[in-house]
């Protein structure tokens, strides 16, 4: 696939944003089992108005995707079919529980873990629909695959937890280092999951051959014509138009930054040490994570990719 | 989407014919506000029944064309030839400017205007033009096309591939195509194979390279170019080598019997044997040859109740003459041409020559059509059948354009008579008005410079079909008239003549300087050329005292072309959808086997701007000159308007044969032959532009000896006489020739040509190396360079079309993927492709589709920047390339002196006899096509470009 | 119920892109809007198609097939475009089984294209809609028109009637019975898209030429063919 920015920015931004309303529900409920000390309302207040930053400029980059952004809303109408259109209804609902629950949070409202519940699912469930739309189209085979639902809800959750324990460091309310711990560990557990899907894909084997695209059974088939000279939306929208050279350097490049360095940066912080660590682990996951989606796109290999191949 | 019937005001249908290639297809062609909306087949037409091919369904985006011409421009004064730069002048001035050059040419040396036409569909009227002008010097471009098809089958069956006639595919159970590339003829061709191999039929296509119709054969025989002649001589070798052939066809309808003098002392040495004292039928033609009758042993004339030809043997007349019967002079001939001989030049193994020849003969035999019509032969023989030997072929450039494409081509005219097919059911069938006789007599080129004279039309048409030397057209010491030398000594049966050489011959003064050349519809300064670099060179050469080698350039196109920059005055033509035409009985006719077709065009759109058809622009400037076809007694013009000329001229005054066949008399109720009629135009708009005479069945086969066809045919004038059109197995015709350079007869060819006679006049078939590849060093370049036209293109006409072009923008050469690799070459690599003659670079694209000797690619789909209107930096001038810089207008002759690179015989093109080598670019080369050449502009009165982005809505009055 | 589609017959066609043209050329003045054209004159030039022919080599030389494939929307049975259509754009008529796209609905969200393994639906870059294969469905629904012309413009164009048009429901229709007849094949059968376009196979000829009923030998009469003479050819 050639991969759209648009739907780049969108995935890890909302994803982001997602971790971070994890993150402040998880900080909420330890503190209400006293596992820790309450933060302190600044800290809900702050982070839900970043989390509805972050799931509003998602929103906002998946308008640059569409070709009539201002008929996006009827992009709810089936539900009952498409992850798409239930992406579309969820987001919203999951932007108005992070604000409802900030503004809880702002008036000091006891309900505030009551919002948190449903708060919650609508996160779960975003991912859901967010990692079925590409999971769900099953002849993209590097997509088809739980892995995708668990690598967008562990990498969401972690870049979100680095997002918070950046923010806690910086407010120094002392849950920088329990956020700093959960974000590593959801960023080890992501990194062995993204390595898995790695893995797997590695081993995949088309089961689209030039072969059943034609529907001619002949061990040497080779396209001479795709029929046209100067390109279409066909060999633009699904080429990535990139070497094999420029796949790997984006894949060490999303490994390093996007597991490694962060967890580096996590770990020497839980050790004590300078509260920028987790801001810098913060963006470096962030632009590492928009390398990890990009590669996700791009590594797809589209069955229609089989009938554009030659030129003459 | 809704689903309702689209309901739209202000539209109409009409119905015309199609020109965006030469096949001449039935169009409907729907029109929304005035603008085209759709053109879509006509399914009542019967040529192509309703369907359209890519380019028809195209036209659209050529009638909106940003490369059309819109006004008559000439080129600016002190602006040199070539630099494009023009200022537009009223049609007034554009008349002004060349009748007063015209005039003076044709009161003092008519020679010296030479009219040379491209695609066009109007040889009848552009030859009337040159004819009633005086000049000898006219021609389309048959000669760079597939002159050698047509004169190799009209001189050896009385009919020849695509218009005039072709495979019979509803019956035929066997089809061979070869050398066929993917149009020719195009859409009933691709309705028949379709047919044909739906109804069970086996296709055979022998060709070097398998796209297009050789894609769905059911066998593709890879052969090296040029080398059909051996393959086809070797397949002969095995028909009569296992008794194959159809004896009884051959031996009544052909001259297989035919006794030939073999008394090498005698003038007559190598011709056919007449009882002279028996009576003379028709003083054109011969009627009293002699067979051996092998019942009764002696010499009878031919046909004789009761007679059966002996075919082989050595006789001897009563006065003791030596003879032998052609057919066994061509068994001698053929007795050393082994499928193993042949597959050393051909590259296809003996076995599956031996095979082929197996399948065409016994296939021939055994699978017989018996269709229950009676007919009568030419000796008043009643018949109460027509039978049929089911194996057909099809032949087009493959074979004809090299320099041995007559001895091929009349190698496969032999083959295709031993197998008995010749207008016989399943085999291959005439279409009207052919068959004529061998060498037609119906047309005679004028063969003495004394017909070349001031104020005076020409005394002959400029094209004809020589009989013998007598009819040459040379000058006392054997020279030629006319200027591409057509009918010379060095080409003599150039019966489309040579436009390939025009150029190159007027620029060097050779046989003598001309002062006009008008250019129709032929990119001579591009792809209708051969040496495109050196003719543009010429195009813009001056001589001593600063004048143009060729003094003025006219050029009339309906588009800017790489033509048009060196033209000094444009006349802007039409698009077939603006004009009237004809599709005439006396031209190129779209005949069916079944009976004469033809058609006509009428215009469907007004024209653009001030664009004049060409035809309207001879008619009037043949009644401003007084052209006497032209001008009534009184000395006032005959014609209003070319419309006018279609319905009004007869070929002779009274005679009842027009240009049209169709609804002829006073009130339109006669076919063929009869009196102008009126309304004639009208009645063909009626009646979806086509006129169909369906013939008797008994006139629909054996039409070469048909006596109630044949009188029928000269009646309707189609034939000017009824006589049997013998098939030629010995071509005597030939032998004519030979004769001459054996130093008989009153023209003799000059000393340094009688070599070259004697070799390549052979009366009977035979095989020899191309003359490029003779003279090519072939170990430096050991490839074979070929070109074919896509479908979806025709020529360099297509790159302006904003969909065609989206489909072929650029080309690349296709090499074996083997011979790719040897050479360290990579699929899609940029690679130099070098002959002795120029250099080429361009991309490499693998193939497994080509023989590993030859390389090939789309024809003219390379560009020169700015050319047709397309951006400078348009694929077609930065990525697509021209074969045409590799090739060669001429070769040496000896001596200093050179000679067209074409057909001894016929003056054909060799263009596909170019010998290449290739290696990959250097790594620092730019990734472009070289050569490259100053960018043009578009001309004045040019619609501006849409550069960025088009959507076409028929009826919004944007294209208009 | 009726299922309309295309049956492509790869053993006659001969790829000579009318198909693509004449779709073009009916399309663009259609109730679907213009098909735009990109760099119409200029640079790689780039529209919007329907329908397009491409050409493969199957084999080695010299084994070689060149096989032209037409391909445009193959009207899937279960249509893989239309159940992730977050507007209902792309939708499936149930009267005919053609494949749509309402471009009043379609936002232009490209998903449909990704979730079509056949590559063709294309994205009109000015109109900013899907766009793809409507089976000329207003020609073939316009009652104005007389029957035989009821076909989309690519089946009326076929020079070699390679494009067989029907309803694959019906068993008595040309193209269940070409289907049958010919082996008629699935693009990718392995996603279970159940493309309602089928194609046919090259086929072996029927002609025997095992030279049954041969007849007396012109030889009989003319003798055998003469020795080659030295020098000659």
């Amino acid at each position: 696939m050639n991969p759209a920015f648009s739907v780049v920015f969108l995935t890890t931004l909302i994803g982001a944003g997602q971790g971070l309303f994890l993150a402040m529900v998880g900080v909420e409920a330890a503190a209400a089992a006293h596992w820790l000390d309450a933060p302190g309302t600044a800290f809900y207040v702050t982070g839900s108005v970043l989390s509805v930053l972050l799931l509003g400029c998602g929103l906002l980059a998946s308008f640059f995707h569409l070709g009539h952004p201002e008929r996006a809303w009827r992009a709810i109408a089936m539900w009952r079919t498409s992850w798409l259109s239930r992406e579309v209804i969820v987001l919203p609902a999951f932007i108005a529980a992070v604000a409802l629950y900030g503004l809880l949070h702002l008036l000091d409202h006891d309900a505030t873990l009551a919002v948190a519940g449903p708060g919650v699912l609508l996160c779960l469930l975003l991912f859901w629909c967010t990692g079925m739309i590409y999971a769900c189209i099953k002849f993209l085979q590097e997509w088809a695959t739980p892995l995708t639902l668990v690598n967008f809800t562990l990498l969401g959750s972690a870049s979100g937890l680095m997002l918070a324990a950046a923010l806690s460091a910086l407010r120094g309310d002392g849950h920088a280092e329990v956020l700093a711990g959960w974000a590593l560990g959801l960023t080890f557990a992501g990194f062995f999951t993204r390595v898995a899907a790695l893995l797997r894909n590695d081993r995949l084997r088309p089961k689209s051959t030039l072969q059943s695209a034609i529907g001619v059974n002949h061990p040497r088939v080779v396209q001479k014509s795709q029929g046209f000279t100067g390109g279409s939306f066909n060999t633009r929208e699904f080429f990535h138009g990139r070497g094999p050279g420029t796949l790997r350097a984006v894949k060490w490049l999303f490994l390093v930054a996007g597991f490694i360095l962060p967890a580096l940066l996590a770990a020497s912080y839980l050790d004590g040490g300078s509260n920028w660590k987790p801001v810098a682990a913060t963006l470096i996951q962030f632009a590492g994570l928009v390398a990890e989606r990009w590669f996700f796109f791009a590594q797809a290999n589209h069955p229609q990719n089989l009938y554009y191949q030659a030129v003459s | 989407m809704s689903a309702s019937a689209e309901t739209v005001v202000r539209s109409e249908t009409r119905n015309t014919t199609c020109y965006m290639c030469a096949c001449r297809c039935g169009i409907r062609v729907h029109l929304k506000n005035g603008e085209v909306r759709y053109i879509e087949g006509n399914p009542e037409h019967p040529l192509n029944q309703g369907v359209i091919c890519a380019k028809g369904a195209s036209g659209i985006m050529k009638q909106y064309s940003p490369a059309r011409l819109t006004q008559p421009l000439k080129r600016k004064a002190g602006a040199e030839r070539g630099a494009n730069a023009f200022e537009p002048i009223s049609w007034d001035e554009a008349f002004r400017i060349m009748e007063e050059r015209l005039r003076k040419i044709r009161s003092t040396d008519p020679r010296k205007f030479a009219l040379f036409t491209g695609r066009d569909q109007m040889q009848a009227l552009t030859g009337l033009f040159a004819r009633q002008f005086g000049t000898p010097n006219y021609a389309a471009h048959g000669g760079f096309c597939s002159v050698n098809m047509a004169a190799g089958m009209i001189y050896s069956i009385g009919g020849s591939f695509w218009e005039f006639g072709g495979p019979d595919l509803d019956r035929a159970k066997l089809f061979v195509m070869i050398g066929t590339a993917e149009d020719h003829h195009s859409n009933p061709l691709k309705i028949a194979i379709s047919k044909f191999k739906r109804s069970g039929g086996k296709f055979i296509s022998i060709n070097p390279v398998r796209t297009g119709y050789s894609a769905v054969a059911d066998e593709w025989i890879p052969i090296r170019p040029g080398t059909d002649g051996a393959l086809l001589l070797a397949l002969n070798h095995e028909l009569l080598r296992q008794g194959l052939y159809d004896r009884d066809f051959i031996a009544q309808y052909s001259n297989a019997g035919y006794l030939v003098n073999l008394d090498e002392s005698s003038d007559q040495f190598g011709m056919i044997v007449c009882d002279e004292q028996a009576e003379e039928k028709n003083p054109h033609r011969k009627h009293q040859q002699l067979w051996w009758d092998r019942h009764s042993n002696r010499a009878v004339i031919n046909h004789t109740a009761g007679s059966d030809p002996a075919l082989t043997g050595s006789y001897r007349l009563p006065d003791g003459t030596p003879v032998k019967p052609a057919f066994e002079l061509l068994r001698e001939r053929l007795a050393g041409y082994t499928p193993e001989w042949a597959a050393g030049i051909t590259g296809i193994d003996a076995e599956t020559i031996r095979r082929l020849a197996r399948e065409m003969g016994i296939t021939a035999r055994d699978q017989k059509i018996e269709l229950p019509i009676a007919w009568t032969d030419s000796w008043g023989r009643k018949h109460d059948k027509v039978t049929g030997n089911p194996v057909a072929f099809h032949a087009m450039r493959g074979l004809a354009a090299h320099s041995n494409g007559f001895q091929t081509i009349r190698a496969l005219s032999v083959l295709m008579s031993l197998l008995g097919t010749i207008d016989r059911p399943g085999g291959f069938r005439h279409k009207a008005p052919f068959p004529r006789s061998t060498p037609p007599v119906y047309a005679r080129n004028p063969n003495d410079p004394a017909a070349v004279k001031p104020d005076t039309p020409l005394g002959g048409a400029p094209l004809g079909f020589p009989g013998g030397p007598e009819d040459l057209f040379v000058d006392e010491q054997g020279g030629p008239v006319r200027i591409d030398k057509a009918f010379s000594w060095e080409h003599p049966l150039a019966v489309h003549g040579m436009m390939h050489n025009v150029i190159t011959n007027a620029w060097r003064g050779d046989p003598y300087r001309i002062d006009t050349l008008l250019i129709f519809m032929a990119n001579m300064a591009w792809n209708s050329t051969m040496n495109t670099v050196e003719v543009r060179k010429m195009l813009n050469d001056k001589d001593a005292s600063g004048e143009y080698k060729i003094p003025f350039l006219i050029v009339c196109d309906a588009f800017q072309s790489e033509m048009t920059a060196f033209a000094d005055l444009i006349l802007p033509d039409t698009t077939y959808l603006e004009r009237h035409d004809v599709m005439s009985m006396l031209d190129r006719p779209i005949s069916e086997f079944d009976g004469p077709v033809d058609s006509v065009r009428v215009p469907v759109v007004p024209p653009k701007g001030e664009c004049k058809p060409f035809q309207e622009v001879l008619v009037e400037l043949a009644g401003r000159l007084k052209f006497p076809a032209f001008t009534k007694p009184d000395g006032s013009r005959k014609f209003r308007d070319y419309p006018d000329f279609i319905v009004n001229f007869e070929t002779e005054p009274g005679s009842g044969q027009g240009f049209l066949i169709g609804w002829r008399g006073k009130d339109g109720d006669k076919a063929l032959v009869g009196e102008p009629n009126p309304k004639q135009w009208e009645m063909y708009a009626n009646n979806n532009c086509v006129f169909h005479h369906v013939m008797p069945e008994s006139h629909q086969y054996m039409r070469n000896w048909n006596l109630g066809y044949s009188e029928w045919a000269q009646q309707m004038k189609l034939r000017r006489f009824a006589d049997p059109v013998i098939i030629q197995l010995y071509a005597e015709v030939l032998q004519k020739f030979r004769r001459a350079a054996k130093g008989h007869g009153k023209r003799v060819p000059p000393s340094q040509l009688r070599e070259r006679i004697l070799t390549y006049f052979d009366p009977l078939p035979f095989y020899y190396t191309p003359l490029e590849v003779q003279a090519s060093d072939t170990a430096t370049y050991p490839l074979a360079a070929i070109t074919q036209r896509p479908m979806a293109m025709y020529h360099s006409w297509d790159s302006q079309n904003a969909w065609l072009r989206q489909i072929h923008a650029h080309n690349y050469l296709f090499v074996n993927e083997k011979t790719a690799l040897a050479e360290g070459i990579a699929d899609g690599d940029w690679i130099w492709v070098e002959s002795a003659h120029g250099r080429v670079r361009c991309l490499c694209r693998h193939s497994n589709a080509v023989e590993p000797g030859t390389v090939w690619t789309w024809n003219a789909i390379g560009k020169a920047q700015g050319a047709w209107n397309l951006a400078p930096e348009a694929n077609e001038a930065q990525r697509g390339f021209l074969l045409n810089h590799l090739i060669t207008e001429e070769l040496p002759a000896g001596e200093g002196r050179t000679i067209s690179n074409s057909d001894p015989v016929t003056g054909q093109a060799g263009w596909y006899d170019v010998r290449v080598r290739i290696r990959k670019t250097a790594a620092d080369e730019p990734a472009e096509t070289f050569p490259q050449f100053a960018p043009l502009t578009p001309l004045p009165g040019m619609n501006p470009v849409r550069r960025l982005w088009q959507g076409f809505v028929a009826g919004t009055g944007e294209f208009k | 119920m009726t299922q309309l589609a295309l049956v492509i017959d790869l053993n006659v066609c001969v790829g000579c892109h009318a198909c693509v043209t004449s779709c073009k050329e009916w399309n663009t003045s259609g109730e679907a809007g213009f098909m735009a054209d990109d760099n119409p004159y200029g640079r790689d030039p780039t529209g919007t198609f329907f329908n397009r022919v491409q050409t493969f080599e199957v084999g080695e030389f010299p084994d070689t097939q060149t096989v032209h494939f037409p391909k445009s929307c193959l009207h899937c049975e279960d249509p893989p475009c239309v159940p992730v259509c977050p507007t209902g754009a792309s939708y499936k008529r149930p009267e005919d089984g053609i494949v749509l796209v309402d471009y009043d609905k379609c936002i232009g969200c490209k998903y449909c294209a990704w979730a079509c393994p056949y590559g063709v639906r294309e994205l009109d870059e000015h109109q900013k809609v899907m766009k793809k294969c409507t089976l000329c469905v207003d020609r073939i629904t316009d009652q104005s028109l007389p029957e035989a012309e009821r076909k989309p413009a690519c089946v009326l164009a076929c020079p070699t009637n390679a494009r067989l048009y029907g309803d694959i429901h019906d068993e008595e229709s040309i193209v269940s019975k070409a289907i049958r007849e010919a082996a008629g094949y699935q693009l990718m059968p392995e996603w279970g898209t159940k493309p309602a376009n089928h194609y046919l196979p090259r086929r072996a000829p029927a002609l025997q030429t095992a030279g049954v009923g041969a007849t007396a030998n012109p030889l009989d009469i003319d003798g055998p063919m003469p020795q080659a003479t030295e020098g000659r050819p």
